[in-house]
Protein backbone atom coordinates (compact mmCIF):
# COMPACT_ATOMS: atom_id res chain seq x y z
CA UNK A 1 0.00 0.00 0.00
CA UNK A 2 2.89 2.36 0.73
CA UNK A 3 4.90 1.40 -2.35
CA UNK A 4 2.14 1.55 -4.90
CA UNK A 5 1.50 5.31 -4.83
CA UNK A 6 5.27 5.94 -4.83
CA UNK A 7 5.68 3.61 -7.78
CA UNK A 8 2.80 5.31 -9.59
CA UNK A 9 4.25 8.74 -8.87
CA UNK A 10 7.61 7.68 -10.30
CA UNK A 11 5.89 6.17 -13.32
CA UNK A 12 3.92 9.32 -14.07
CA UNK A 13 7.08 11.41 -13.63
CA UNK A 14 8.88 9.11 -16.04
CA UNK A 15 6.13 9.42 -18.65
CA UNK A 16 6.10 13.21 -18.28
CA UNK A 17 9.88 13.52 -18.63
CA UNK A 18 9.92 11.09 -21.53
CA UNK A 19 7.30 13.12 -23.36
CA UNK A 20 9.28 16.29 -22.63
CA UNK A 21 12.46 14.73 -23.97
CA UNK A 22 10.74 13.58 -27.18
CA UNK A 23 9.04 16.94 -27.65
CA UNK A 24 12.40 18.66 -27.17
CA UNK A 25 14.08 16.42 -29.74
CA UNK A 26 11.51 16.79 -32.51
CA UNK A 27 11.79 19.83 -31.73
CA UNK A 28 8.35 21.31 -31.08
CA UNK A 29 9.86 24.77 -31.12
CA UNK A 30 13.30 26.26 -31.36
CA UNK A 31 12.73 27.71 -27.87
CA UNK A 32 11.83 24.36 -26.30
CA UNK A 33 14.83 22.48 -24.91
CA UNK A 34 14.99 18.76 -24.22
CA UNK A 35 14.53 17.38 -20.74
CA UNK A 36 18.15 16.28 -20.50
CA UNK A 37 19.47 19.71 -21.48
CA UNK A 38 17.25 21.35 -18.89
CA UNK A 39 18.29 18.88 -16.21
CA UNK A 40 21.94 19.59 -17.02
CA UNK A 41 21.30 23.33 -16.71
CA UNK A 42 19.55 22.77 -13.39
CA UNK A 43 22.51 20.74 -12.18
CA UNK A 44 24.95 23.47 -13.27
CA UNK A 45 22.98 26.18 -11.46
CA UNK A 46 22.82 24.06 -8.32
CA UNK A 47 26.57 23.41 -8.34
CA UNK A 48 27.63 26.99 -8.89
CA UNK A 49 25.16 28.12 -6.24
CA UNK A 50 23.31 30.61 -8.43
CA UNK A 51 20.05 28.71 -7.86
CA UNK A 52 20.33 29.15 -4.09
CA UNK A 53 21.12 32.83 -4.40
CA UNK A 54 18.05 33.20 -6.62
CA UNK A 55 15.79 31.34 -4.21
CA UNK A 56 16.99 33.37 -1.26
CA UNK A 57 15.55 36.34 -3.13
CA UNK A 58 12.35 34.69 -4.44
CA UNK A 59 11.43 33.04 -1.15
CA UNK A 60 11.24 36.42 0.62
CA UNK A 61 8.00 37.63 -0.97
CA UNK A 62 6.75 34.07 -1.36
CA UNK A 63 7.11 33.01 2.26
CA UNK A 64 5.96 36.34 3.64
CA UNK A 65 2.98 36.45 1.31
CA UNK A 66 1.95 32.86 1.92
CA UNK A 67 2.32 33.26 5.68
CA UNK A 68 0.21 36.41 5.71
CA UNK A 69 -2.40 34.85 3.43
CA UNK A 70 -2.62 31.73 5.59
CA UNK A 71 -3.00 33.46 8.93
CA UNK A 72 -5.06 36.40 7.78
CA UNK A 73 -7.00 34.34 5.24
CA UNK A 74 -8.08 31.67 7.71
CA UNK A 75 -8.82 34.27 10.38
CA UNK A 76 -10.93 36.41 8.07
CA UNK A 77 -12.57 33.34 6.59
CA UNK A 78 -13.69 32.13 10.00
CA UNK A 79 -15.00 35.56 10.86
CA UNK A 80 -16.88 35.88 7.59
CA UNK A 81 -18.30 32.40 8.05
CA UNK A 82 -19.54 33.18 11.55
CA UNK A 83 -21.02 36.61 11.00
CA UNK A 84 -23.59 37.59 8.45
CA UNK A 85 -22.56 41.24 8.69
CA UNK A 86 -18.94 40.40 7.98
CA UNK A 87 -19.96 38.17 5.15
CA UNK A 88 -21.90 41.03 3.62
CA UNK A 89 -19.00 43.46 4.12
CA UNK A 90 -16.02 41.39 3.02
CA UNK A 91 -17.04 38.49 0.80
CA UNK A 92 -17.48 40.70 -2.30
CA UNK A 93 -13.92 42.04 -1.94
CA UNK A 94 -12.47 38.56 -2.14
CA UNK A 95 -14.76 37.46 -4.93
CA UNK A 96 -13.60 40.48 -6.94
CA UNK A 97 -9.99 39.86 -5.95
CA UNK A 98 -10.24 36.29 -7.13
CA UNK A 99 -11.51 37.22 -10.55
CA UNK A 100 -9.55 40.46 -11.07
CA UNK A 101 -6.94 40.42 -13.83
CA UNK A 102 -3.78 40.63 -11.77
CA UNK A 103 -1.56 41.92 -14.56
CA UNK A 104 -3.77 44.99 -14.76
CA UNK A 105 -3.45 45.63 -11.04
CA UNK A 106 0.33 45.44 -10.90
CA UNK A 107 0.96 48.97 -12.23
CA UNK A 108 -1.39 50.31 -9.54
CA UNK A 109 0.47 48.39 -6.85
CA UNK A 110 3.80 49.69 -8.10
CA UNK A 111 2.44 53.23 -8.06
CA UNK A 112 1.29 52.83 -4.49
CA UNK A 113 4.05 50.73 -2.97
CA UNK A 114 7.03 51.09 -5.27
CA UNK A 115 9.01 48.31 -6.85
CA UNK A 116 10.29 46.74 -3.65
CA UNK A 117 9.35 43.76 -1.58
CA UNK A 118 6.01 45.24 -0.46
CA UNK A 119 4.49 45.17 -3.93
CA UNK A 120 5.66 41.61 -4.50
CA UNK A 121 4.19 40.45 -1.21
CA UNK A 122 0.94 42.10 -2.26
CA UNK A 123 0.92 40.19 -5.52
CA UNK A 124 1.44 36.90 -3.69
CA UNK A 125 -1.36 37.76 -1.26
CA UNK A 126 -3.78 38.79 -3.99
CA UNK A 127 -3.17 35.45 -5.66
CA UNK A 128 -3.26 33.30 -2.54
CA UNK A 129 -5.73 34.87 -0.16
CA UNK A 130 -9.16 34.87 -1.88
CA UNK A 131 -9.48 31.12 -2.25
CA UNK A 132 -8.27 30.57 1.32
CA UNK A 133 -10.79 33.08 2.68
CA UNK A 134 -13.71 31.89 0.57
CA UNK A 135 -13.10 28.19 1.25
CA UNK A 136 -12.73 28.76 4.98
CA UNK A 137 -15.84 30.92 5.15
CA UNK A 138 -17.90 28.39 3.21
CA UNK A 139 -16.75 25.53 5.41
CA UNK A 140 -17.45 27.42 8.61
CA UNK A 141 -20.90 28.38 7.39
CA UNK A 142 -21.72 24.74 6.66
CA UNK A 143 -20.66 23.17 9.93
CA UNK A 144 -23.08 20.26 10.48
CA UNK A 145 -25.95 21.45 12.67
CA UNK A 146 -26.15 18.22 14.62
CA UNK A 147 -22.66 18.42 16.12
CA UNK A 148 -23.19 22.09 16.90
CA UNK A 149 -26.38 21.19 18.77
CA UNK A 150 -24.47 18.39 20.50
CA UNK A 151 -21.82 20.85 21.67
CA UNK A 152 -24.37 23.26 23.13
CA UNK A 153 -26.43 20.51 24.71
CA UNK A 154 -23.36 19.38 26.65
CA UNK A 155 -22.87 22.99 27.67
CA UNK A 156 -19.96 23.89 25.43
CA UNK A 157 -19.05 27.58 25.47
CA UNK A 158 -18.68 29.69 22.34
CA UNK A 159 -14.92 29.15 22.51
CA UNK A 160 -15.41 25.36 22.71
CA UNK A 161 -17.77 25.58 19.78
CA UNK A 162 -15.19 27.41 17.69
CA UNK A 163 -12.09 25.39 18.55
CA UNK A 164 -13.55 21.95 19.16
CA UNK A 165 -16.34 21.86 16.59
CA UNK A 166 -16.26 24.52 13.89
CA UNK A 167 -12.55 24.60 13.08
CA UNK A 168 -11.95 20.83 13.09
CA UNK A 169 -15.10 20.29 11.03
CA UNK A 170 -13.99 22.94 8.54
CA UNK A 171 -10.41 21.71 8.37
CA UNK A 172 -10.68 19.54 5.23
CA UNK A 173 -12.01 22.48 3.22
CA UNK A 174 -9.61 24.92 4.88
CA UNK A 175 -6.74 22.69 3.84
CA UNK A 176 -8.00 22.35 0.30
CA UNK A 177 -8.23 26.15 0.19
CA UNK A 178 -4.66 26.34 1.46
CA UNK A 179 -3.50 23.95 -1.23
CA UNK A 180 -5.08 26.02 -3.99
CA UNK A 181 -4.05 29.31 -2.38
CA UNK A 182 -0.44 28.35 -1.90
CA UNK A 183 -0.10 27.07 -5.46
CA UNK A 184 -1.50 30.40 -6.61
CA UNK A 185 0.97 32.14 -4.30
CA UNK A 186 3.85 30.43 -6.11
CA UNK A 187 2.51 31.70 -9.40
CA UNK A 188 2.15 35.15 -7.85
CA UNK A 189 5.74 35.20 -6.63
CA UNK A 190 7.15 34.40 -10.08
CA UNK A 191 4.68 36.76 -11.77
CA UNK A 192 5.78 39.61 -9.53
CA UNK A 193 9.41 38.96 -10.40
CA UNK A 194 8.61 38.97 -14.07
CA UNK A 195 6.33 42.01 -14.00
CA UNK A 196 7.74 44.27 -11.29
CA UNK A 197 11.53 43.90 -11.06
CA UNK A 198 13.50 40.87 -12.19
CA UNK A 199 15.00 39.33 -9.08
CA UNK A 200 15.62 35.75 -7.94
CA UNK A 201 14.13 32.99 -10.05
CA UNK A 202 12.27 35.55 -12.14
CA UNK A 203 15.63 37.09 -12.99
CA UNK A 204 17.04 33.74 -14.17
CA UNK A 205 13.99 33.26 -16.37
CA UNK A 206 14.10 36.78 -17.83
CA UNK A 207 17.86 36.83 -18.27
CA UNK A 208 18.27 33.40 -19.83
CA UNK A 209 15.42 34.09 -22.21
CA UNK A 210 17.08 37.33 -23.30
CA UNK A 211 20.29 35.46 -24.17
CA UNK A 212 18.34 32.51 -25.65
CA UNK A 213 19.65 30.09 -22.98
CA UNK A 214 16.41 28.13 -23.02
CA UNK A 215 17.61 25.13 -20.97
CA UNK A 216 18.36 27.44 -18.02
CA UNK A 217 15.01 29.14 -18.40
CA UNK A 218 13.14 25.83 -18.29
CA UNK A 219 15.34 24.59 -15.46
CA UNK A 220 14.28 27.58 -13.36
CA UNK A 221 10.61 27.06 -14.17
CA UNK A 222 10.94 23.35 -13.43
CA UNK A 223 12.61 23.99 -10.07
CA UNK A 224 9.78 26.21 -8.87
CA UNK A 225 7.23 23.56 -9.82
CA UNK A 226 9.19 20.94 -7.89
CA UNK A 227 9.34 23.22 -4.88
CA UNK A 228 5.59 23.82 -5.03
CA UNK A 229 4.85 20.10 -5.25
CA UNK A 230 7.13 19.33 -2.30
CA UNK A 231 5.47 22.03 -0.26
CA UNK A 232 1.98 20.78 -1.06
CA UNK A 233 2.98 17.26 -0.03
CA UNK A 234 4.24 18.60 3.27
CA UNK A 235 0.92 20.38 3.78
CA UNK A 236 -0.98 17.17 3.12
CA UNK A 237 1.11 15.32 5.71
CA UNK A 238 0.42 18.02 8.26
CA UNK A 239 -3.30 17.73 7.63
CA UNK A 240 -3.28 13.94 7.94
CA UNK A 241 -1.34 14.19 11.15
CA UNK A 242 -3.59 16.83 12.71
CA UNK A 243 -6.99 15.43 11.81
CA UNK A 244 -6.72 11.72 11.55
CA UNK A 245 -10.35 10.62 11.41
CA UNK A 246 -11.38 13.40 9.07
CA UNK A 247 -10.19 11.84 5.84
CA UNK A 248 -13.19 9.53 5.85
CA UNK A 249 -15.79 12.26 5.80
CA UNK A 250 -18.75 12.46 8.09
CA UNK A 251 -20.43 9.68 9.96
CA UNK A 252 -23.99 10.83 10.23
CA UNK A 253 -25.08 8.86 7.18
CA UNK B 1 -55.45 -8.66 45.11
CA UNK B 2 -58.58 -6.64 45.75
CA UNK B 3 -60.23 -4.49 43.13
CA UNK B 4 -59.04 -1.25 44.69
CA UNK B 5 -55.49 -2.43 45.02
CA UNK B 6 -55.46 -3.57 41.42
CA UNK B 7 -56.75 -0.21 40.32
CA UNK B 8 -54.14 1.64 42.32
CA UNK B 9 -51.50 -0.58 40.90
CA UNK B 10 -52.53 0.21 37.38
CA UNK B 11 -52.59 3.97 37.91
CA UNK B 12 -49.94 4.98 40.45
CA UNK B 13 -50.10 8.69 41.09
CA UNK B 14 -46.65 10.03 40.26
CA UNK B 15 -45.90 12.50 43.02
CA UNK B 16 -42.25 13.16 42.27
CA UNK B 17 -42.02 15.04 39.00
CA UNK B 18 -38.57 15.56 37.47
CA UNK B 19 -39.54 17.45 34.34
CA UNK B 20 -42.72 19.22 33.45
CA UNK B 21 -43.78 21.21 30.44
CA UNK B 22 -46.56 23.72 30.83
CA UNK B 23 -48.62 25.10 27.94
CA UNK B 24 -45.73 24.86 25.48
CA UNK B 25 -46.44 26.37 22.09
CA UNK B 26 -43.92 26.41 19.28
CA UNK B 27 -44.38 27.91 15.85
CA UNK B 28 -41.80 27.84 13.09
CA UNK B 29 -42.76 30.79 10.92
CA UNK B 30 -46.31 29.87 10.01
CA UNK B 31 -46.03 26.19 10.94
CA UNK B 32 -47.56 25.49 14.32
CA UNK B 33 -45.54 22.52 15.59
CA UNK B 34 -46.66 22.33 19.21
CA UNK B 35 -49.83 23.69 20.72
CA UNK B 36 -50.50 24.02 24.41
CA UNK B 37 -48.42 20.99 25.34
CA UNK B 38 -48.64 20.11 29.01
CA UNK B 39 -46.89 16.99 30.24
CA UNK B 40 -45.26 15.68 33.38
CA UNK B 41 -42.34 13.30 33.56
CA UNK B 42 -42.06 11.34 36.83
CA UNK B 43 -38.60 10.95 38.34
CA UNK B 44 -36.79 7.67 37.87
CA UNK B 45 -39.18 6.53 35.16
CA UNK B 46 -39.16 6.24 31.43
CA UNK B 47 -41.71 8.27 29.51
CA UNK B 48 -42.17 7.71 25.79
CA UNK B 49 -43.37 10.30 23.35
CA UNK B 50 -45.22 8.39 20.68
CA UNK B 51 -46.74 9.98 17.64
CA UNK B 52 -46.77 10.21 13.87
CA UNK B 53 -43.87 11.67 11.93
CA UNK B 54 -43.70 15.45 11.95
CA UNK B 55 -45.89 15.88 15.02
CA UNK B 56 -43.20 17.72 16.94
CA UNK B 57 -41.51 15.09 19.11
CA UNK B 58 -38.00 16.26 18.31
CA UNK B 59 -39.11 19.84 18.78
CA UNK B 60 -40.45 19.09 22.26
CA UNK B 61 -37.29 17.23 23.21
CA UNK B 62 -35.10 20.10 22.03
CA UNK B 63 -37.17 22.56 23.99
CA UNK B 64 -36.73 20.45 27.12
CA UNK B 65 -33.00 20.25 26.38
CA UNK B 66 -32.85 24.03 26.15
CA UNK B 67 -31.65 23.89 22.55
CA UNK B 68 -34.75 25.67 21.24
CA UNK B 69 -36.77 28.39 22.95
CA UNK B 70 -40.53 27.74 23.07
CA UNK B 71 -42.75 30.41 21.55
CA UNK B 72 -44.67 30.42 24.80
CA UNK B 73 -45.01 28.23 27.86
CA UNK B 74 -42.52 26.95 30.36
CA UNK B 75 -40.38 23.90 31.01
CA UNK B 76 -39.20 23.15 34.53
CA UNK B 77 -36.59 20.62 35.59
CA UNK B 78 -36.61 19.87 39.31
CA UNK B 79 -38.89 22.86 39.74
CA UNK B 80 -36.49 25.29 38.08
CA UNK B 81 -37.41 26.89 34.77
CA UNK B 82 -35.24 25.96 31.80
CA UNK B 83 -33.46 28.81 30.04
CA UNK B 84 -30.81 26.82 28.18
CA UNK B 85 -28.84 23.58 28.23
CA UNK B 86 -27.90 22.43 31.71
CA UNK B 87 -25.80 19.82 33.50
CA UNK B 88 -28.98 18.06 34.65
CA UNK B 89 -29.92 16.94 31.11
CA UNK B 90 -28.09 14.89 28.48
CA UNK B 91 -29.19 14.34 24.89
CA UNK B 92 -28.89 11.19 22.78
CA UNK B 93 -29.15 12.28 19.16
CA UNK B 94 -31.10 10.47 16.49
CA UNK B 95 -28.20 10.90 14.05
CA UNK B 96 -25.52 10.17 16.69
CA UNK B 97 -23.75 13.58 16.34
CA UNK B 98 -20.28 12.10 16.83
CA UNK B 99 -17.08 13.94 16.01
CA UNK B 100 -15.58 12.17 12.98
CA UNK B 101 -12.06 13.34 13.82
CA UNK B 102 -12.12 11.99 17.38
CA UNK B 103 -11.69 8.45 18.67
CA UNK B 104 -14.48 6.62 20.47
CA UNK B 105 -12.76 7.40 23.76
CA UNK B 106 -12.64 11.13 23.09
CA UNK B 107 -16.19 11.14 21.74
CA UNK B 108 -17.53 9.46 24.86
CA UNK B 109 -15.47 11.76 27.08
CA UNK B 110 -16.48 14.86 25.10
CA UNK B 111 -19.34 15.87 27.40
CA UNK B 112 -16.96 15.73 30.35
CA UNK B 113 -14.29 17.55 28.35
CA UNK B 114 -16.70 20.43 27.81
CA UNK B 115 -17.39 20.48 31.52
CA UNK B 116 -13.70 20.92 32.26
CA UNK B 117 -13.05 17.51 33.82
CA UNK B 118 -9.33 16.67 33.82
CA UNK B 119 -8.17 14.37 31.05
CA UNK B 120 -7.17 11.29 33.03
CA UNK B 121 -10.33 11.43 35.10
CA UNK B 122 -12.68 11.85 32.17
CA UNK B 123 -10.98 9.07 30.23
CA UNK B 124 -11.39 6.72 33.19
CA UNK B 125 -15.07 7.50 33.37
CA UNK B 126 -15.46 7.21 29.60
CA UNK B 127 -13.67 3.86 29.54
CA UNK B 128 -16.08 2.56 32.15
CA UNK B 129 -19.15 3.54 30.11
CA UNK B 130 -17.60 2.22 26.91
CA UNK B 131 -17.37 -1.12 28.68
CA UNK B 132 -20.91 -0.77 29.96
CA UNK B 133 -22.36 -0.31 26.47
CA UNK B 134 -20.28 -3.24 25.20
CA UNK B 135 -17.68 -1.45 23.11
CA UNK B 136 -14.52 -2.57 24.92
CA UNK B 137 -11.62 -2.78 22.54
CA UNK B 138 -12.90 0.02 20.32
CA UNK B 139 -11.64 2.92 22.43
CA UNK B 140 -9.15 4.01 19.79
CA UNK B 141 -11.41 3.40 16.77
CA UNK B 142 -12.82 6.30 14.76
CA UNK B 143 -16.57 6.62 14.18
CA UNK B 144 -16.32 5.72 10.49
CA UNK B 145 -14.90 2.36 11.52
CA UNK B 146 -18.04 1.48 13.51
CA UNK B 147 -21.42 0.11 12.48
CA UNK B 148 -24.56 2.20 12.96
CA UNK B 149 -25.51 0.35 16.12
CA UNK B 150 -22.04 0.81 17.57
CA UNK B 151 -22.12 4.54 16.83
CA UNK B 152 -25.44 4.76 18.59
CA UNK B 153 -23.88 3.15 21.65
CA UNK B 154 -21.10 5.71 21.57
CA UNK B 155 -23.75 8.44 21.69
CA UNK B 156 -25.46 6.65 24.56
CA UNK B 157 -22.20 6.22 26.49
CA UNK B 158 -21.45 9.92 26.02
CA UNK B 159 -24.82 10.87 27.47
CA UNK B 160 -24.46 8.43 30.37
CA UNK B 161 -20.95 9.52 31.27
CA UNK B 162 -21.94 13.08 32.19
CA UNK B 163 -24.21 11.55 34.82
CA UNK B 164 -27.18 13.82 34.14
CA UNK B 165 -30.43 13.11 35.96
CA UNK B 166 -32.53 13.42 32.85
CA UNK B 167 -31.74 11.56 29.62
CA UNK B 168 -33.38 12.83 26.47
CA UNK B 169 -33.34 10.19 23.76
CA UNK B 170 -34.48 11.04 20.24
CA UNK B 171 -35.37 7.82 18.42
CA UNK B 172 -32.15 6.27 19.64
CA UNK B 173 -32.84 2.86 18.14
CA UNK B 174 -34.12 3.85 14.73
CA UNK B 175 -30.78 3.30 12.97
CA UNK B 176 -30.26 -0.30 14.03
CA UNK B 177 -31.58 -3.62 12.81
CA UNK B 178 -34.44 -5.45 14.53
CA UNK B 179 -32.24 -7.88 16.51
CA UNK B 180 -29.98 -5.15 17.83
CA UNK B 181 -33.01 -3.06 18.55
CA UNK B 182 -34.49 -5.77 20.78
CA UNK B 183 -31.18 -6.12 22.56
CA UNK B 184 -31.01 -2.36 23.09
CA UNK B 185 -34.56 -2.32 24.44
CA UNK B 186 -33.68 -4.97 27.00
CA UNK B 187 -30.53 -3.06 27.95
CA UNK B 188 -32.60 0.08 28.31
CA UNK B 189 -34.96 -1.64 30.75
CA UNK B 190 -31.98 -2.66 32.86
CA UNK B 191 -30.61 0.86 32.65
CA UNK B 192 -33.85 2.40 33.89
CA UNK B 193 -33.85 -0.04 36.81
CA UNK B 194 -30.23 0.49 37.79
CA UNK B 195 -29.60 4.13 37.10
CA UNK B 196 -32.39 5.97 38.90
CA UNK B 197 -32.57 8.48 36.09
CA UNK B 198 -35.48 10.07 34.31
CA UNK B 199 -35.71 9.01 30.68
CA UNK B 200 -37.62 10.83 27.99
CA UNK B 201 -37.73 8.62 24.97
CA UNK B 202 -39.01 9.43 21.50
CA UNK B 203 -40.14 6.61 19.27
CA UNK B 204 -42.27 5.80 16.25
CA UNK B 205 -42.83 2.24 17.29
CA UNK B 206 -45.89 1.33 19.36
CA UNK B 207 -44.39 -2.00 20.46
CA UNK B 208 -41.16 -0.35 21.53
CA UNK B 209 -42.99 2.32 23.50
CA UNK B 210 -45.12 -0.22 25.34
CA UNK B 211 -42.17 -2.50 25.97
CA UNK B 212 -39.84 0.04 27.57
CA UNK B 213 -42.10 2.71 29.08
CA UNK B 214 -43.48 3.40 32.52
CA UNK B 215 -45.63 6.05 30.88
CA UNK B 216 -46.56 6.68 27.26
CA UNK B 217 -47.70 10.06 25.98
CA UNK B 218 -49.55 9.72 22.71
CA UNK B 219 -49.29 12.82 20.59
CA UNK B 220 -51.65 13.81 17.79
CA UNK B 221 -50.57 15.29 14.45
CA UNK B 222 -49.77 18.96 14.08
CA UNK B 223 -50.38 21.18 15.93
CA UNK B 224 -49.43 18.59 18.45
CA UNK B 225 -51.43 17.92 21.58
CA UNK B 226 -51.39 15.07 24.05
CA UNK B 227 -54.25 12.75 23.24
CA UNK B 228 -53.75 10.19 25.94
CA UNK B 229 -51.38 9.08 28.68
CA UNK B 230 -51.01 5.38 29.30
CA UNK B 231 -49.16 3.77 32.21
CA UNK B 232 -48.52 0.11 31.52
CA UNK B 233 -47.56 -1.22 34.93
CA UNK B 234 -48.86 -4.78 35.16
CA UNK B 235 -45.89 -6.40 33.44
CA UNK B 236 -43.05 -4.13 34.57
CA UNK B 237 -41.81 -6.66 37.12
CA UNK B 238 -41.71 -9.51 34.65
CA UNK B 239 -38.52 -10.72 33.04
CA UNK B 240 -37.45 -9.00 29.86
CA UNK B 241 -38.41 -11.77 27.47
CA UNK B 242 -41.80 -12.65 28.91
CA UNK B 243 -43.12 -9.09 28.52
CA UNK B 244 -43.71 -9.52 24.81
CA UNK B 245 -46.08 -12.40 25.53
CA UNK B 246 -47.91 -10.67 28.38
CA UNK B 247 -51.65 -10.18 27.64
CA UNK B 248 -51.63 -6.64 29.06
CA UNK B 249 -48.72 -5.75 26.80
CA UNK B 250 -50.59 -7.05 23.76
CA UNK B 251 -53.81 -5.29 24.79
CA UNK B 252 -52.10 -1.93 25.20
CA UNK B 253 -50.39 -2.25 21.82
CA UNK B 254 -53.78 -2.96 20.25
CA UNK B 255 -55.47 -0.07 22.05
CA UNK B 256 -52.85 2.44 20.96
CA UNK B 257 -53.04 1.24 17.39
CA UNK B 258 -56.82 1.53 17.49
CA UNK B 259 -56.64 5.11 18.68
CA UNK B 260 -53.91 6.14 16.24
CA UNK B 261 -55.16 4.42 13.10
CA UNK B 262 -57.86 7.00 12.48
CA UNK B 263 -55.11 9.61 12.00
CA UNK B 264 -53.15 7.46 9.62
CA UNK B 265 -56.10 6.75 7.36
N1 LIG C 1 -36.11 24.27 11.87
C1 LIG C 1 -37.36 24.18 11.45
N2 LIG C 1 -37.89 25.14 10.66
C2 LIG C 1 -39.17 25.07 10.23
N3 LIG C 1 -40.01 24.08 10.54
C3 LIG C 1 -39.55 23.08 11.31
C4 LIG C 1 -38.20 23.07 11.80
N4 LIG C 1 -38.04 21.96 12.53
C5 LIG C 1 -39.21 21.29 12.51
N5 LIG C 1 -40.13 21.97 11.78
C6 LIG C 1 -41.53 21.56 11.56
O1 LIG C 1 -42.08 21.24 12.79
C7 LIG C 1 -42.82 20.04 12.72
C8 LIG C 1 -42.36 19.10 13.82
O2 LIG C 1 -41.03 18.68 13.55
P1 LIG C 1 -40.28 17.63 14.45
O3 LIG C 1 -38.92 17.47 13.89
O4 LIG C 1 -40.36 18.05 15.86
O5 LIG C 1 -41.15 16.32 14.20
P2 LIG C 1 -40.97 14.86 14.78
O6 LIG C 1 -42.20 14.54 15.53
O7 LIG C 1 -39.66 14.74 15.49
O8 LIG C 1 -40.95 14.01 13.45
P3 LIG C 1 -40.17 12.66 13.16
O9 LIG C 1 -40.89 11.60 13.91
O10 LIG C 1 -40.34 12.49 11.68
O11 LIG C 1 -38.75 12.86 13.58
C9 LIG C 1 -42.62 19.48 11.34
O12 LIG C 1 -43.83 19.57 10.66
C10 LIG C 1 -41.60 20.34 10.69
O13 LIG C 1 -42.04 20.70 9.40
MG1 LIG D 1 -37.76 13.67 15.10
Amino acid sequence: MVYRPLFLKLLSALILFGAWEIAGRIPVSYAFPTFLDSAAALWRMTIDGSLFVAYAETLKPLVTGVAISTVLGIGLGIWIGLSRVFDWLFSPIFVVMQSAPLAALIPLLVMAYGIGLTSKVFVVCIMAMPVIVLNTAGAVRHTPENIKAMCSSFMGTRIDMLFKIIIPAASPLIFSGLRLGISAGFIGAILSELKITPTGVGDIITFSRSIADYPSMYAAIFSIIVLAVLFLNLLERTEKHLFKGNDRGYVSD
Amino acid sequence: MSQIEAFKHAQPVPDDIAVSTRNICKTYGTVEALKDMTLEFPRGQLTSLLGPSGCGKTTLLKIIAGLLPPTSGEVTVNGKPVTGPGPDRAFVFQDFALLPWATVLRNVAFGLELRGVARSEREDIAARYIREVGLSGFEQAYPHELSGGMRQRVGLARALSVDAQVLLMDEPFSAVDEQTRRKFQEDLLALVQNENKTFIFVTHSIEEAVYVSDQIAILLPRPSRVSEIIRPTGFRQKSADSIRRDPEYLDIVDDIWASLRSYVE
